[in-house]
């Protein structure tokens, strides 16, 4: 495979999607009013495929990932959509099973065997009073029927995929470095050789050395193993490296979906324009970084039209009357690319001047850039 | 090459402010075991200059930042600041140091008092550190400071009520309500989200500008160090392996433990990457295989033999794992700590700046 090559979804056409989110909606009630943490989002994962979901904290891209799975509680209620899950061992006729329609018992016989979770923080998420082994072992028979003696087997052969010795089958959590926990998760999520994995913030708590091994260590899984990843992250340079697709998510709606290399080179919509102008980045040229303005909408009372307006340098009055529907980019090759602005294009240049604030709104812009002209513009004292 | 030079860096900043010399920090493990969390290490702080500590975790940085704050003693070196050796004994002379050196915690959820509003945490600092000051007035003004404005809505918020980047400025605010002169900054935006962590690197920017601080950046993010900071130190197993300005570290990196973080770093142009099971453009020199461990030094009572990257290394051979190399000038703008920077670093070492071959000890 040549460098310049960027893999394009497997996802053959015609085929069914593994896992398909329709017009899947979110709330969660409080007495305030009702926060609508996801409205109205699709997404689809081919199988093989890795989809990245981008997006700032509170965007609801965790909310959106638990919701599929059934795995949130009050005060949180689905109030739309659907989820179509279709496994290659989980075939009702052609039917794919809808997750939002099952029993208890249908839904354990989903959860972990069919989508497994690896959850954001892996010092929490694992049990410090039980041993690796015993967590391991937990997994396996709740969601497989298997002998003791096999099942302690197949815990050390976890652990070998992942890369730590089976040795440390005796060991606690707190035993282990962050990395090695992390890959305890990894190991458990694929207890079961689930056909999805949603990974929350898998390597967030991670040095960029340990997270490179275990991206690395994810990948080779997957072409191994073949399951498709749902990869939730707020690095969107992260995703460029890993994702086929990326979604980019804001204030509980995707605002863009595309190809890895569409994202990064041909980016539609504003807020994807500002989230790659926010990270520095160590290759390459210094690129005069602006960051993006101000903070989320709140989601209780979400402004009509685009909820990015107030922080966006594009906007104009029309952007209020603005549906919200996936568009695909005109310009674009990839007929995939679609975006919720109607009026940016990917080769649109940003307007000279910052919006002002919004009424209400207590953080103002920061005009101020890491830029090297400033850098030296500014210099005090001199 | 880089135009950015050591001495045209030094003749931007300002005065000296504060300078660690060969500061040293050692922990007992019981069992007869040290473990060396800060090694020898020795770098300067100019007003209105960043220096940027870079380092996995473990690897000493916010030791290293804790002994500069005064809140661990120093096991053998020295601290001096205005060029007057630092002296802490007594309460009153570190409530004085405090007031010259402030310190801004990683996490603002953890380092705000969830029971004390926005006004309690501000009035504090003020009260303590300047006398015959209107402490209201001055609340006000170090809120404006970080730009949180209108102030009057925040100062009586309780840090629950606030954002993440929000209660990063209160701290940023608390930090500069004594009117330090140096700014110890432990992963200020490490724990804040990728689209306003530039705002407050941007804030900081200003902020040391404006007042002329002196700042210490910490951080396991290189990037953000190439933008922030004007030298970068590198820190591995509780030793500074490499040092130099900010550009020309990060973009040519010379001991191979720099090499393997730039090389770690996420680069969105690197679609090919070995992560899609692509050829892809590899930047590291070679595949890093062999342990992994965490950067930490420890020793039985003696010293800690060989090069503690060692492990690691690709380079490494006998000597490597015998003796220990210490931090020698490369050029005239940088210093690394390896016995192979020849092969590692070849452009490095016989490069436009003409440092020739290393000198060692």
């Amino acid at each position: 495979m040549s460098a310049g090559d960027p893999p394009t979804p497997v996802q053959a056409p015609g085929s069914q999607p593994v896992l398909d989110i329709r017009d899947f909606s979110v709330v969660y009630r409080t007495p305030a009013g009702d926060v609508r943490a996801v409205d109205r989002v699709n997404l689809a994962l081919a199988a093989g495929e890795v989809v990245g979901l981008a997006g700032e904290s509170g965007s609801g891209k965790s909310t959106l990932a638990y919701g599929a799975c059934r795995l949130l509680r009050a005060p949180a209620f689905i109030t739309g959509g659907s989820v179509r899950y279709q496994g290659r061992r989980l075939v009702q006729g052609s039917q794919a099973a809808d997750v939002l329609r099952m029993s208890p018992d249908e839904l354990r016989r989903l959860r972990w065997r069919e989508i497994a979770i690896v959850f954001q923080s892996a010092m929490n998420a694992l049990n410090p009073v039980l041993s690796v082994r015993n967590q391991l072992v937990d997994v396996i028979h709740a969601h497989m029927r298997m002998p003791r003696d096999e099942a302690q087997e197949r815990a050390g052969s976890l652990l070998d995929l992942v890369g730590i010795p089976r040795s440390r089958l005796r060991s606690y959590p707190h035993e282990l470095s962050g990395g090695m926990r992390q890959r305890v998760m990894i190991a458990m999520a694929l207890a079961t050789e689930p056909e999805v994995v949603i990974m929350d913030e898998p390597t967030t708590a991670l040095d960029v050395v340990v997270q490179r091994d275990i991206l690395a260590q994810i990948v080779e899984l997957k072409e191994r193993l073949g399951f498709s990843i749902l990869f939730i992250t707020h690095d969107l340079s992260l995703l460029m490296e890993l994702a086929d697709r990326i979604a980019v998510m804001y204030a509980g709606q995707l605002l863009e979906v595309a190809t890895a290399g569409e994202i990064n080179h041909e980016a539609a919509h504003p807020y994807t324009k500002g989230l790659l102008n926010s990270f520095p980045s160590l290759h390459g040229p210094r690129r005069e970084l602006a960051g993006i303005p101000g903070s989320p909408p709140d989601l209780r009372n979400p402004p009509p039209g685009c909820p990015f307006l107030p922080r966006c340098s594009y906007g104009t009055d029309a952007c209020t009357g603005v549906d919200m529907e996936l568009r695909p980019v005109a310009t674009s090759q990839d007929a995939e690319h679609v975006t919720a602005c109607p009026f940016v294009l990917p080769g649109t240049p940003p307007r000279e001047v910052f919006p002002t604030p919004a009424e209400g709104r207590l953080d103002l812009p920061d005009h101020l850039r890491l830029a090297e002209d400033l850098r030296t513009a500014v210099e005090p004292g001199s | 090459m880089s135009e950015q030079t050591l001495t045209s860096a030094a003749a931007e900043r300002g005065p000296l402010a504060m300078e660690a010399i060969s500061v040293s920090k050692d922990f007992k493990l019981g069992r007869g075991q040290t473990l060396h969390a800060v090694r020898d290490v020795s770098f300067n702080l100019y007003r209105g200059g960043v220096v940027a500590l870079v380092g996995e975790s473990g690897s000493g940085k916010s030791t290293a930042a804790k002994l500069l704050a005064g809140q661990e003693r120093l096991t053998s070196g020295a601290i001096r600041l205005d060029s007057m050796p630092v002296e802490v004994s007594s309460r009153r002379a570190f409530r004085r140091y405090k007031s010259q050196v402030q310190y801004v915690f990683q996490d603002p959820f953890a380092s705000l008092n969830p029971v004390h509003t926005v006004r309690y945490h501000l009035e504090r600092p003020v009260k303590l550190h300047q006398r015959a000051v209107n402490v209201s007035q001055e609340v006000v003004t170090l809120l404006e400071q970080v730009r949180l404005t209108p102030a009057k809505q925040f100062l009586a918020k309780y840090p629950h009520e606030l954002s993440g980047g929000q209660r990063q400025r209160v701290s940023f605010a608390r930090a500069l309500a004594a009117h330090p002169s140096v700014l110890l900054a432990d992963e200020p935006v490490s724990m804040l989200d990728v689209s306003i962590r530039l705002e407050m690197l941007s804030l900081l920017d200003d902020l040391r500008r404006r007042f002329r601080l002196a700042m210490l950046y910490i951080t396991h993010d290189i990037a953000s160090a190439r933008y922030f900071a004007d030298e970068v130190l590198v820190m591995y197993a509780g030793q500074i392996v490499e040092r130099g300005p900010a550009e020309e570290l990060t973009q040519h990196p010379a001991h191979p433990y720099t090499q393997l973080l730039v090389a770690s770093a996420p680069d969105p142009d690197n679609l090919g990457s070995a992560l899609r099971g692509g050829a892809g453009r590899d930047r590291s020199p070679q595949p890093y295989a062999g342990p992994r461990g965490p950067a930490s030094a420890v020793s039985n009572g003696t010293a800690v033999v060989g090069c503690p990257f060692s492990p690691r290394c690709p380079f490494a051979d006998d000597l490597c794992r015998r003796e220990n190399p210490a931090l020698a000038q490369v050029s005239a703008t940088r210093a690394a700590a390896c016995w192979h920077l020849d092969l590692a670093a070849p452009e490095v070492v016989s490069g436009p700046q003409g440092g020739g071959s290393p000198t060692t000890q």
